[in-house]
């Protein structure tokens, strides 16, 4: 058995095919002249690259297949041919002229900053990689020739062998290098192929022919199993297969009431890592990107630039999804030592969120430059959380607006435009609604906080934790009146606290009006499952009746008999 | 020899595509030698992988040189198809 990183989830049970790498086993090529050589290689190459381009375009389409136009370009470029000439002239081994020449091009692209083009590094070792394979005569391989799914075992795996991926050929894959965020362990994800990845030594282990249990899962690779290892394989094989059908027909399904009414499903997240988790869960957007964690754990703030890296990883994996980034919301529980917070009587009345920001324009600018640049990326959305006035959100906006100008002073990219919202959790704030609506794009009620803001009750202090109700009809009627003042003044308004989540809340949210709902991913799917059971004309009755409520108890009944 | 300087207006920069057009555009020059210089550093402008070495995004300023009988014709043809952004669709 062999641990390696686990890429991409599922399980894998198939004959093995090890992809060679000729240069790696020493493989040298033995012509008599080598400049020849290297000309028959080239010429072979671009044969193989041009035919390869007409299949995988029939079979995938012209944006998959212009990977090989770059390759076919490549293979005439001097900064590639040069060096290679140059290397055998002066007495290399075609092989050794190509791999070093290869490695010093790689070199050059791992530098850049930008992911895109650090990853054409891959495309120069693809060519290169195929030129050896010319140059030592070896076979490739013949992908027609495979009539069942393989176990596709590899150093790396080349932009070339990736576009021949599919699942009716390639069953999983495990390579030796690699980690969870390369090319193609994100491309694994995407097509649903099990693969384990960063596996050291696997090439020693195992050969074409071999059988193999791959678990995606758990990163392991089982070589050569026994029947017993076998028969628990398959068996978790089978429900695998089946929790994923489901999985996958919701995933793909519009969160869509019997009646017709869509609302959007989002996501909370704490850190870029999590976009991932957002997206195969289904998330619609980003519907809370808690910034504070960035600052969290560390002794000093984090720069414009890391704040940029980040903010920027997240608009881009969400492809052009909404991402609504709050701004710095600590204080109350959340401390940071090198922001030297004062010690409060009562620090969820204090001074935290936006109101230490707005005390603090030389470190708010920071996080706001790093969202306009981000902007440029995606389709993000600004949200300034703990606003009690009016007062607030336009100090907030107008630092927002000198961010840009410095940005733009210093000739710096920045988005055009950002949709700016605020964050609707404290009564004062709910109860100017109207006022508020016109002054930004949207709301997101912060049911946590505007609960224990309205009722007056701490959920940390167990003995009055009953008095904590989501339920409670001044709550609904403080977010009936926040939903309607927005659609007044055509905003929507979406939720991020732990009601948006709470699939007993859900009917009674969508009757309200709600427009989105943002909760933890894994939520998702069993929320979009009760929305698509709910017809929209009974979910508006539920709330016209849980408001005029008297206890949080009838609400509780009334929500209960909903079928 | 004759240089210029030119902003990408592109969003996507430098990336495959665009550098391919313009090393190609360059490669039409048999007979000058054409180079683009970002910050200092200097590659060949036929050279593909000469030119997304560059790294060059949106907003970057290049100045290409030409040396060579057709020196000012292409310079002039670069400069214009970067500033027509290669053919990309710009965002309104």
């Amino acid at each position: 058995m062999m641990q390696g990183i686990a890429a991409s989830p599922g399980i894998a049970i198939g004959k093995v095919l090890v992809l060679a790498d000729e240069a790696a086993e020493g493989k040298v090529c033995v012509h008599t002249d080598q400049q020849q050589a290297f000309q028959q290689a080239l010429d072979a190459s671009k044969t193989e690259i041009a035919a390869l381009r007409a299949k995988v375009s029939s079979r995938s389409g012209d944006d998959t297949a212009a990977v090989f136009d770059a390759h076919l370009l490549m293979l005439e470029d001097p900064s590639l041919l040069e060096p290679i000439s140059q290397a055998i002239e002066e007495g290399a081994n075609a092989v050794a002229a190509v791999q070093g020449t290869s490695q010093a091009l790689a070199a050059v692209f791992a530098q850049l900053d930008d992911e895109y083009m650090r990853e054409r590094a891959a495309d120069i070792k693809d060519i290169c990689r195929r030129l050896i394979r010319h140059l030592t005569g070896s076979s490739a391989v013949n992908w027609e020739a495979i009539t069942e799914p393989v176990v596709l075992i590899a150093h790396d795996l080349t932009p070339s062998d990736t576009a021949q991926l599919t699942p009716s050929i390639v069953c999983g894959f495990a390579t030796e290098s690699g980690g969870k965020t390369s090319h193609s362990a994100i491309l694994a994800r995407t097509m649903g192929i099990p693969a384990v990845v960063g596996s050291a030594g696997l090439l020693v282990r195992i050969q074409t022919g071999d059988l193999a249990i791959l678990d995606g899962e758990a990163g392991v690779i089982i070589i050569n199993p026994d029947n017993a290892q076998l028969t628990l394989y398959e068996t978790k094989l089978r429900q695998y297969q089946e929790a994923r059908r489901n999985m996958d027909v919701l995933r793909d399904l519009p969160a869509v009431t019997t009646d017709g009414y869509k609302i959007e499903l989002a996501a909370n997240i704490g850190l870029p890592r999590d976009v991932s988790t957002a997206l195969a869960n289904g998330a619609e957007g980003v519907g809370l990107y808690r910034t504070e964690f960035l600052f969290m754990n560390r002794d000093t703030m984090p720069t414009e630039e890391e704040q940029y890296a980040a903010y920027k990883a997240v608009v881009e994996e969400m492809g052009g999804r909404p991402v609504i980034i709050r701004t710095l919301d600590v204080g109350g529980d959340k401390q940071i030592d090198y922001l030297a917070m004062p010690k409060e009587a009562n620090p969820f009345l204090g001074w935290r969120a936006v109101r230490m920001c707005l005390d603090r324009p030389d470190l708010f600018t920071i996080q706001l430059r790093a969202l306009w640049r981000a902007g440029c990326h995606g389709k993000l959305l600004v949200m300034f959380p703990m606003i009690s006035s009016l007062d607030e959100v336009r100090q907030a906006k107008r630092l927002l607006g000198l961010a840009k100008e410095e940005l733009l002073a210093e000739g710096k990219q920045v988005a055009q435009s950002l949709s700016v919202g605020i964050m609707i959790e404290i009564p004062s704030a709910a109860l100017i609604a109207d006022q508020l609506a016109r002054e930004v794009e949207f709301f997101s009620i912060g049911s946590n906080d505007l609960i224990q803001y309205t009722i007056g009750v701490d959920r940390m202090n167990e003995q009055i934790a009953h008095l904590y109700q989501p339920l409670h009809p001044g709550v609904l009627n403080l977010i009936a009146m926040v939903i309607d003042a927005a659609h007044r003044h055509g905003k929507w308004v979406g939720m991020c606290g732990e009601m948006a989540g709470d699939i007993s809340c859900v009917p009674l949210l969508i009757g309200l009006g709600l427009d989105e709902f943002s909760m933890s991913a894994g939520s998702i799917s069993l929320v979009k499952q009760r929305v698509r059971n709910l017809s929209g004309i009974q979910c508006r009755q539920l709330a016209e009746k849980c408001l005029v409520a008297g206890t949080a108890e009838e609400v509780g009944m009334l929500v209960g008999a909903l079928p | 020899m004759i240089q210029a300087e030119v902003t990408l207006t592109n969003p996507s920069g430098l990336h495959a595509r665009p550098a391919a057009q313009f090393a190609q555009t360059a490669g039409q020059f048999k007979t000058t030698v054409v180079k683009v210089v970002k910050d200092g550093r200097e590659v060949d402008a036929k050279s593909v992988i000469g030119i997304m070495t560059l790294g060059a995004k949106q907003g970057t300023i290049l100045t290409i040189q030409a040396e060579g009988p057709e020196e000012a014709e292409v310079v002039q043809t670069l400069v214009t198809i970067v500033e027509n952004g290669f053919g990309e669709r710009r965002e309104a």
